[in-house]
């Protein structure tokens, strides 16, 4: 035994004598994954930039804006709930739920407050049945939300009829969300603004967000430490049917009507991507908006790149499902995962 | 001198295995010889289990080596052993819940594409019968719906098809009744005649000595030594399993205990039967038991983890009832589990994240928390508990267990416990680290503390309580003040049959 202790004595000293230099801490401050994101949309950037000079365009970059505004919305939430070790697919139903009914409350009431209002409720009822379907039913995240996907898309499709329902593009609050601006910057991009920082607070500086990532990260000894599991899923998830709400509104005033399904459809698959391309781990427990952000970023530049390049739009789903795998099987490679059995 | 070493059918010489720092054997050297029954003996964590994981190939061995016959073979997995004929009867076997009794049985010798059903049932009935289980399961039952014990069949038959030439059981009775155990005897008696060298593991000492030829203790991952069964008896044999010199240990000096803090009055639930006993401020008391005598499960009842079916758990006097641990925590208890790396700590997180967890709420402001208190507990605890961490900053993962371990002392340390549970304290811990871990629970007690600790080491539990609980199969089957307590009567405890309930 007196080897082993002389052993780990000498780890111990090595580790304290053990100085990063400047360069070093400077990557860990960022993190390694945000700067391999800069760079790789400073690379996409380029490639893009000397193949068509429109890209550098401010129509163009606007447009970039207010594309990734939505999918940037549901990749916020989406990192919650990985972080909390679990997932959510039925994030783009509920965005389409609740444009739909958010334009037909505002046709019928003439309120853009009550469409609004009625909106985020809707959404959060939603966030709750799944919830309650993940902690009292026990069922898994990924069945439970899979069925609501279907479910409230159906939903949306009743209400609607399966058509496009009401009409906002006169109203000043929906016409403000669509196009108006703030100090030169459109009002979409401050509300994924405004929502990223607010998440990014909770996550890094409340007892709420250490909580999320300290039940994602072991929720055996979450428990044991005396958090209630169950309260912080069922809130997450009510807090990302909220969200999706959001996103649903917005949805409704860039068409200036509700879309039941045409808007929304492909978002959670673009939400899941970013928060995997951003570094959440989808065993739970890690992963910062900052780099769901980023990945956002780069997203909407590699889409609309395709675009501008011509690149036709099924090649470009091809695409999008390809980088979700990469970026998955990126993050199983660092974390050494043992290639043995079914993934973790 | 020279035919006796042709009867040995399998043997393991000098193996030595390591995980990271915990030697878990050195040296140790299995002899089984063809037509004899060899017990393996030992206490929790003496090596007995590596051994045999060493024998199926799971693990591989750092020095040594396995011979078949006389000649050195390499097992890579658990298939080269079996294709070796060489089969080790799992405690808790893995059944195929939907599928029948038979194809359980014939698993992994079921050839190809073509298989007959009825011809299957068939074998395996044929099987049964031979083996006389044919009255206990039938080949057509489904995986799911059968007892430990049928479980246990199926796992011994799976072997037995397959005309082993060495075979080890690993406990095969702890799950079941005296019936099958009377079958058991018989088939490995059978099997004996027929020349089978069989290994066979068991902690029930009355087994031992109705079955074994030889008796191979373990001790510490060492090899204390072979003995025929006709030369040794229960004594002798208990001296061997403990035989330890008690004074490298820590020896607590008792102080005179408060008022009682924790009291279980009859606590009875799927785990734990009966379950009675109190600890007082300021005392430190010890549970021992082998490993499954219900220990952890009692830890986790106390805690909530799981619930009391009857009987009554009082804090402080008052008769309280917890719904979750979170109920528990709040009423200031701390519990430290058994398996820290599962059910403790947050391995990506930091030191500090990990040592806030349980009071995260009184370190913060509203829903912020303060980070600068946050981080001087951090650092105080650091300081206290000498956690060789180079910052407060430090992914916990990357500590080693003796390190880990304070980390999750701290955590409850903080909160300032009435009572702490504390399950393995010292397991994968340095020798180092653990004095210290000792002189920590010392001080906790005497800062009128009353902690609960439960340990498969019996000179720990001897030297670091002031009374010492034994369980086993559930029940405690009694109580010894740690003063004058010696490892075997612990053990004797420990080892009890199942208890005539009065």
């Amino acid at each position: 035994m007196p080897t082993s202790t002389t052993r780990t004595a000498a780890a111990d000293s090595k580790a304290a004598n053990h100085r990063p230099g400047p360069l070093r801490r400077a990557l860990s401050a960022v993190g390694v994954q945000n700067v391999s994101l800069l760079m790789a949309i400073a690379l996409v950037v380029a490639i893009i930039g000397s193949q068509n000079p429109l890209f550098f365009t401010v129509a163009n970059l606007r447009v970039i804006g207010t594309a990734i505004a939505i999918s940037g919305l549901l990749a916020i939430v989406q990192t919650i709930v990985i972080i909390l070790g679990a997932l959510d697919i039925s994030v783009g139903s509920i965005a389409g739920l609740t444009s739909v009914t958010s334009a037909m409350i505002f046709s019928v009431t003439g309120a853009a407050a009550l469409g609004v209002g009625g909106a985020i409720l809707i959404g959060v009822v939603c966030g709750l049945v799944n919830g309650c379907i993940i902690v009292f039913g026990r069922v898994n995240p990924v069945i439970a939300t899979l069925a609501t996907l279907a479910a409230y898309k159906g939903v949306a499709q009743l209400v609607s009829d399966g058509r496009a329902q009401g009409y906002t593009g006169a109203d000043p609050f929906f016409v403000f969300l669509a196009r108006g601006s703030i100090a030169g910057v459109p009002t979409l991009i401050w509300v994924l603004i405004l929502v990223a920082v607010l998440a990014h607070i909770v996550l890094r500086y409340t007892t709420v967000g250490r909580n999320i990532y300290a039940v994602g990260g072991n929720d055996v000894a979450s428990r044991l430490a005396g958090i209630d599991i169950n309260r912080y899923i069922l809130g997450v998830y009510m807090v990302t049917g909220a969200v999706a709400a959001i996103a649903g509104l917005l949805i409704t005033a860039r068409t200036g009507s509700g879309q039941p399904v045409s808007g929304s459809e492909g978002l959670e698959l673009e939400a899941i991507t970013a928060a995997a391309l951003g570094g959440a781990a989808l065993k739970g427990g890690k992963g910062t908006i900052a780099g769901t952000i980023l990945a956002v970023i780069l997203l909407g530049i590699l889409t609309n790149g395709m675009t501008l390049l011509g690149v036709n739009s099924f090649w470009q789903n091809v695409a999008k499902g390809a980088l979700l795998v990469v970026a998955v099987i990126i993050q199983q490679l660092r974390s050494g995962e043992r290639r043995v059995g079914l993934p973790g | 001198m020279s035919d006796e070493r042709a009867d040995i059918a399998f043997a393991a010489r000098g193996i030595t295995k390591s995980f990271g720092p915990v030697r878990a054997l050195r040296g140790v050297e299995l002899e089984l010889r063809r037509g004899e029954v060899t017990a393996l003996m030992g206490e929790n964590g003496a090596g007995k289990s590596t051994l045999l994981k060493i024998i199926t190939g799971d693990y591989q061995p750092e020095e040594g080596v396995l011979e078949l016959d006389g000649r050195a073979v390499t097992f890579a997995g658990p298939g080269d052993s079996r294709a070796a004929g060489v089969r080790v009867i799992a405690q808790e076997p893995e059944i195929v819940p939907h599928v029948s009794v038979a194809e359980n049985i014939f698993i992994g010798a079921l050839g190809g594409a073509r298989f007959n059903r009825s011809e299957l049932l068939d074998r395996a009935g044929e099987a049964l019968e031979r083996w006389g289980f044919a009255r206990v399961i039938r080949p057509e039952l489904i995986g799911s719906s059968l007892s430990p014990a049928q479980r246990q069949i199926v796992e011994i038959m799976r072997a037995l098809v397959s005309g082993p030439a060495v075979i080890c059981f690993d406990e095969p009775t702890s799950s079941l009744g005296d019936d099958e155990v009377a079958i058991l005897f018989t088939v490995i008696r059978r099997l004996r005649s027929e020349g089978v060298a069989i290994g066979y593991v068991s902690h029930r000492m009355a087994e031992i000595f109705q079955l074994a030829d030889r008796i191979t203790v373990l001790r510490d991952g060492g090899l204390v030594g072979t003995e025929k069964a006709t030369d040794i008896d229960d004594d002798g044999l208990v001296r061997m399993m403990v035989g330890r010199d008690l004074s490298q240990f820590f020896q607590r000096e008792a102080i005179p205990p408060g008022d009682v803090v924790l009291e279980l009055d009859g606590v009875t639930n799927d785990f734990v039967d009966g379950i009675s006993l109190t600890v007082r401020a300021g005392e430190v008391v010890g549970v021992a038991g082998l490993v499954g005598a219900g220990r952890s499960e009692l830890m986790k009842t106390i805690v909530g983890d799981f619930q009391i079916t009857s009987g009554e758990l009082r804090v402080g006097g008052k008769r309280t009832r917890f719904r979750s641990p979170a109920d528990s925590v709040a009423a200031g208890i701390g519990f430290a589990p058994e398996e820290r790396k599962a059910e403790a700590l947050l391995l990506q997180r930091t030191v500090r994240d990990n040592m806030a967890l349980a009071m995260l709420r009184k370190l913060s402001r509203w829903i912020f928390v303060k980070s600068a208190a946050e981080k001087a507990l951090a650092v105080e605890y650091i300081e206290r508990m000498r956690v060789r961490t180079p910052s407060t900053e430090q992914i916990v993962g990357t500590l080693s267990g003796g390190n880990q371990q304070k980390v999750v002392l701290a955590r409850w340390l903080a909160t300032g416990p009435r009572v702490l549970l504390l399950d393995e304290p010292t397991r994968g811990v340095d020798v180092g680290a653990k004095s210290e871990i000792y002189t920590i629970i010392d001080e906790l007690a005497r800062s009128g503390v009353a902690v609960l600790v439960v340990s498969s080491e019996l000179p720990e539990v001897i030297g670091v309580s002031d009374r010492i609980y034994v369980m086993a199969h559930g029940h405690i089957t009694g109580e010894v003040p740690s003063r004058g307590a010696t490892e075997e009567s612990i053990l004797a405890l420990a080892m009890e049959e199942e208890p005539t309930f009065s």
